[in-house]
């Protein structure tokens, strides 16, 4: 089987995010990037159907800057076998329906069976462009899975995902369809020193836009960002003192007169 | 231009590694460990899974052949989750560099692809009763019988000691030599004559396995030796050599959590209306932790890259060990006082690395021998 996985990288969850003094995005100068994490459920549901069926290939896409590709190393040093990055100047204005179509057609490319991604990212949550890409290729689009498992005959699959109220509804898909993978829809193994270094060599192919027949000139306009700020920052604490019904007594007024809760 | 302090991309993914093994296995059970003193057998056996063990077996034996910067990076993650668990890996090391040195190409197939191969444990024997940093003076007897050689003596303080599959044992062949009639073998798990003794119950680093070893007539046929009299000596202190920066990439990697948990504590604990962190005696100790682990990171890396490039670094190795372990004692010793009473309780993580940080000056090579050993070079 050709089972793909779509990688984007995000700030690491402990940045300190600044806005640009233009507002116009987030300074990216000091941040580091780490593999989205649901990225890595996909990385591992990819590998493991590699490993149950002979003759399996993975291979990790990512849109977006050079800066990705250590990334697709750490995927490859997981077991991915190969990768391919579209790096395009013309990304730099996408919005998530360029980015989409840009995977789309890389994906294409490859003539995949099965494609794996993370439900969401951690940075903007937009939850889109998986389903975007399964939009434009024509196939089956399955968000939130929380297991995979593929059909005997390889060209279906069952996947499990949580709903309302704790339920879990089994759909079925026909082939080739992009699962998006839920938090901890497995554990994802830690790369080994030795896939390290085996993913030195693994083929990474750079493409442009143009290599993929993808028009550049359509890569942004349908979303654009106004400003960007930061929350307000949180008040200070008030701390109430004294004996536990005393306590109970100026927590209670405090929500009624100064905060106007109760 | 050719000066860099960057470490390459395979280098940080190999850290990353090392650092998510230590967050996410060990540091769970790492005071589990330092208070029952049992082996973490299950967990060391994921860091050979991970290849985050034996790290100096070459390409050739099946291994990684990594170089000295990357048993630092291993050393100093490892370390940063519990000294104790960097000991009993990095001593697999320790114990197979001897044979990746100087082993016939038999005995390397033999005895290193099997490590690959398998999780399987290694201890280094040098260290007696009566020579510590003496090593010359070693009375671990080997006696010519038939085509081997046979052992009588004690060896002590040996890490790995009661769960290692594989012995490097240094001894005598003639006590009246000295230095010069030390030879090195290879001793495996049972052989009639090696016996285990009882664990020591230590100050700190309680997850390693500590024993005292007692040879009585045990045979060891000469292909498993390593190095005939004579050059035994010098494969010791070349294969000390090599490792040495790992002993202070561990220390950085102690000094490094004592550091963030002093940071973290400082900014938390309030005292006088005030995190304690506002108060310049306590920042004046963090910023001495902060300046005191980054020299000791430089020297550690200095160390190991002079190494693997091929250079003399007897006197940087020294620097590196004595200095990145005198400054770990100092860092997790104030980490201590930083957390006040606290600090001194088990409730808190410092004390234990205050503990743990004692050995870091002791062994391979007190730290007074690091000393003779950089006086000897600045006076030759």
């Amino acid at each position: 089987m050709k089972i793909g996985i779509l990688l984007k990288q995000v700030p690491d969850t402990e940045t300190r995010i600044k806005v640009k003094g233009d507002a116009s995005g987030i300074e990216t100068a000091d941040i580091k990037f780490i593999i989205n994490p649901y990225d890595e459920f996909a990385i591992e549901a990819a590998v493991k159907v590699k490993e149950a069926n002979a003759g399996s290939e993975v291979i990790v896409f990512a849109a977006g800057p050079a800066s990705v590709q250590i990334h697709m190393r750490t995927a490859m040093a997981m077991g991915a076998d190969r990768g391919v990055n579209v790096d395009d100047p013309a990304l730099a204005g996408a919005d998530n329906l360029g980015y989409a179509r840009a995977l789309a057609a890389a994906v294409k490319a490859e003539n995949l069976d099965l494609l794996f991604c993370g439900s969401r990212a951690i940075d903007d949550d937009m939850q889109s462009v998986g389903p975007m890409v399964a939009e434009i290729l024509g196939w089956a689009a399955v968000q939130t899975a929380g297991a995979f498992e593929l059909g005997a005959d390889k060209k279906s699959a069952t996947i499990k995902r949580k709903v309302a109220g704790g339920a879990v509804e089994v759909v079925e898909v026909v082939l080739p369809a992009i699962v998006g993978c839920d938090w901890k829809m497995n554990e994802p193994r830690f790369a080994p020193l030795p896939g390290i270094m085996k993913a030195k060599t693994k083929p990474l192919a750079v493409k442009k836009l143009a290599d993929l027949g993808v028009d550049a000139g359509g890569m942004g306009g349908r979303v654009s960002y106004g400003a960007f700020a930061l929350p307000a920052e949180r008040g200070a604490v008030k701390m109430l003192k004294g004996e536990p019904a005393d306590v109970a007594h100026q927590l209670v007024q405090a929500l009624r007169n100064e905060a106007k809760v109760i | 231009m050719a000066l860099s302090f960057e470490f390459t991309d395979e280098q940080n993914a190999l850290r990353e590694t090392a650092r998510r093994y230590a967050q996410d296995v060990i540091v769970p059970v790492s005071h589990k460990y330092d208070e029952s003193a049992e082996f973490p057998k299950a967990e060391i056996r994921k860091a050979w899974e991970l290849g985050l063990m034996n790290e100096c077996i070459p390409e050739a034996n099946g291994g990684l052949g990594l170089g000295v910067v990357e048993m630092c990076i291993l050393a100093e993650e490892i370390a940063a989750g519990c000294a104790g668990f960097w000991t009993s890996t990095g001593v697999n090391n320790l114990g197979l560099t001897p044979i990746v040195i100087a082993g016939s190409e038999e005995l390397k197939k033999r005895i290193l692809n099997p490590f690959v191969e398998e999780f399987r444990i290694c201890a280094f024997c040098l260290t007696e009763p009566n020579a510590g940093s003496d090593a010359g003076g070693l009375s671990l007897t080997a006696t010519r019988k038939g085509d081997g050689w046979v052992l009588n003596g004690a060896k002590q303080w040996i890490t790995n000691g009661g769960v290692a599959d594989v012995y490097t044992v240094f001894a005598t062949a003639d006590r009246a030599k000295k230095q010069k009639g030390i030879m090195a073998m290879v001793v495996e798990k049972g052989t009639p004559g090696l016996i285990i003794g009882k664990k020591e119950d230590k100050m700190g680093q309680r997850a390693s396995d500590t024993r005292q070893l007692t040879f009585e007539d045990c045979f060891v046929p000469d292909k498993n030796v390593l190095a005939p009299e004579g050059k035994g000596f010098g494969l010791a202190m070349q294969t000390l050599d090599r490792t040495r920066p790992g002993v202070a990439a561990a220390a950085c990697g102690i000094s490094r959590t004592a550091m963030n948990h002093a940071v973290k504590y400082a900014k938390e604990r309030v005292a006088f209306g005030a995190p304690i962190a506002a108060f310049q005696g306590i920042q004046f100790i963090l910023a001495d932790m902060a300046k005191d682990l980054e020299a000791s990171r430089l020297l550690t890396y200095q160390a190991a890259w002079m190494i693997d490039q091929g250079k003399k670094a007897s006197m940087q190795s020294s620097f590196a060990k004595c200095f990145a372990t005198d400054a770990c004692m100092r860092i997790t010793t104030d980490a201590v006082q930083v957390y006040g009473g606290y600090g001194y309780t088990k409730e808190y993580p410092v004390e234990k690395l205050m503990r743990d940080a004692k050995l870091m000056q002791i062994y391979e090579g007190t730290n007074q021998i690091q000393r003779v050993v950089i006086a000897k070079e600045l006076l030759a």
